[in-house]
């Protein structure tokens, strides 16, 4: 079987792209429905539950409203970049996810169609690239808003996204260590040959990745930029209508490209686990699902019920990752923002730094003693990564990094409270 | 007596674990939200039970043949904190007392239930009821006849033999 070529090939494409741009519009509505449920459920409330059954036309509703709003426009704004900052939001969080795979090539009486829509060399790149220009549209808007808490939030927010980029970018170095290669479909089909999804030989790396991500996402327990209890709600406080609504839309958009991007780096991606039938890759002009014994490469079955079943599969990836999200925001309280800072570059960057050196190293000494690429390569690795997670989470525990508020019990002297008793002479004095 | 300050007493923080919190917070959450006993109430098809007591929109009780009870002698707008309460008294050829005038302003009313308490006729009470919804602010200066029709039960006067309504 041949890949797609000519103009199917563009047509293809097009669909691709039409297709994923409604499914993450779709989901992204979705998600806040999810995120209004579960939040209600975990709540003991039901949530909305009027519009359609079971309220599912409730995103819908949420949607005509937002188009339907008054447009407000602060007078002191500066208005050509208080327009542009929505768009400067929306646009990165939505073409991030171009490169990622999201089902086993689909055969088609033109040719096989990849099921990515952009199967680009430089993938994980291009994820890092375009998902940190979103930063300048809530720059952008929080200073064209020409609001102090607007203002501040946008200041909070390049500050973490920043930071927080480092430790993501150095828990990556790991994984591209491991596959060799930075495209998101390689990445896959290393991790189908390593018979290990990379969040076990690289549990650390998948620890930090999560944590990063979440602060990359502004979502809670990082939602720093529009802390509401301090900021209102930082960056789009002056925003209404549409526009509020594109900034939300961003936000679900960059949950869905993070949700995604994990299961796709840490588990396997459209991988269904404990089975190789589904293993698919371009390798040398044909389709192979792996290679025998003596290395020679094994044609792959490629039928349309495999791609959809690769689909749900990396669905259900994503969508636990998306249900992550949700329930680590309405569990976990917002941190203080100097503790975020000390996390991004306190903790973080040096033992992602570190991690890294230990994940080399050890893939150094594997490749001298000539194991190959397989089930013991990544057993050896999930043990010493193993070990390196426990060390971490036993570090970072125990206010030994993450403090409450009370610090003076460092200081080897009690605790003095404030005595705020009133004498009894003072009242009977009245 | 002075002020009381209660210190929390709570474990050093180098001896409490905020991983284990945090996955011990985290389950917490999961228990509630598979819980299905919420305790969202679906009201417009699930009425709340108010409490006899509850002091809500006004009630005029009327006679066997229609006519208000009230002998416009003049205390609730007399007592009414709120000053809501406008009442024109005439009298019958019969000499009996009886309302000409008697409005009462929803929105300028606190719901104290004191007009209640003061009528010697048992004639003005307030309600159980909250549902009291327009489309314009006029429809909220209630006149005799809407007083009259009135239909959600009033509401019981505070008994001193039974302080918690028991």
């Amino acid at each position: 079987m041949e890949p797609i070529t000519g103009i199917p090939a563009i047509l293809a494409m097009l669909a691709k792209v039409v297709a994923i741009f409604t499914a993450v519009m779709i989901v992204v509505a979705y998600t806040t429905y999810a995120e209004r449920r579960i939040s209600a459920w975990i709540q003991d409330r039901s949530g909305p539950n009027r519009v359609g059954p079971f309220g599912l036309l409730q995103p819908i509703a949420d949607g005509l409203k937002n188009i339907l709003k008054e447009e407000t426009m602060p007078a002191t704004a500066n208005l050509f970049w208080f327009v542009l900052g929505p768009m400067l939001t929306i646009i990165p969080a939505l073409i991030a996810i171009a490169v990622v795979p999201f089902a086993a090539p689909l055969p088609t009486p033109w040719g096989v169609v990849d099921m990515v829509v952009a199967d680009v060399p430089i993938g994980v790149l291009w994820v890092l690239a375009v998902s940190s220009l979103g930063v300048y549209g809530v720059v952008i808007s929080g200073w064209a808003s020409n609001n102090k808490y607007a203002f501040l939030g946008a200041l909070r927010a390049s500050a973490q996204l920043v930071s927080f980029e480092v430790a993501l970018g150095l828990a990556l170095i790991a994984t591209l260590m491991l596959a060799g290669n930075v495209s998101l479909t390689e990445m896959v089909w290393q991790q189908q040959q390593l018979d290990w999804w990379y969040a076990f030989p690289l549990s650390l790396a998948f620890i930090l990745f999560v944590i990063a991500a979440f602060a990359e996402t502004n979502r809670l327990p990082f939602d720093m930029p529009e802390a509401e209890s301090e900021l209102v709600t930082g960056y789009h406080t002056e925003y209404s209508a549409m526009k509020f609504s594109m900034f939300f839309i961003a936000e679900y958009a960059h949950m869905m490209t993070a949700s995604a991007l994990m299961a796709t780096l840490f588990l396997g991606g459209w991988d269904i686990p404990f089975a190789t039938w589904d293993d698919a890759y371009y390798w040398q002009g044909q389709y192979i699902s792996g290679f025998d014994e003596a290395g020679a490469p094994i044609a792959a079955s490629l039928a349309v019920w495999k791609s959809l079943a690769t689909y749900v599969v990396f669905s259900l990836k994503t969508g636990f990752f998306l249900f992550l999200y949700i329930w680590v925001r309405w569990t976990l309280p917002r941190f203080r923002y100097d503790q975020v800072m000390t996390l991004g570059w306190k903790v973080l960057l040096p033992v992602s730094l570190g991690y890294v050196m230990i994940v080399a190293s050890a893939i150094l000494v594997l490749d001298y003693l000539g194991v190959a690429y397989g089930f013991l390569f990544g057993l050896v690795l999930t043990v010493i990564s193993g070990l390196c997670t426990i060390g971490f989470l036993f570090f970072l525990d125990r206010d030994r990094v993450i403090a409450g508020a009370a610090v003076p019990h460092r200081l080897d002297r009690p605790v003095r409270m404030p005595d705020t008793r009133v004498p009894d002479t003072a009242i009977q004095g009245d | 007596m002075g002020v009381q300050v209660k210190v929390m007493q709570r474990p050093e923080p180098g001896r409490t674990s905020y991983l284990r919190a945090a996955l011990k917070g985290m389950a917490l959450t999961f228990r509630h939200m598979v819980n299905p006993n919420k305790v969202t109430q679906q009201y417009p098809e699930e009425q709340t039970d108010l409490s006899p007591r509850w002091r809500g929109t006004h009630v005029m009780e009327t006679h066997a043949d229609g006519r208000p009870k009230c002998v416009a002698c003049g205390l609730c707008p007399t007592v009414c904190p709120a000053n809501c309460i406008r009442l024109v008294g005439g009298e019958d050829d019969n000499g009996n007392r009886y309302p000409i005038v008697y409005e009462i302003d929803e929105f300028r009313c606190i719901f104290c239930g004191m007009c209640q308490e003061v009528c010697p006729v048992e004639a003005i009470h307030v309600g159980q009821d909250f549902e009291n919804a327009e489309y314009s602010r006029d429809r909220f200066v209630y006149d005799l006849d809407r007083l009259m029709e009135q239909d959600h039960p009033s509401t019981l006067l505070w008994d001193p033999s039974d302080p918690r309504s028991e």
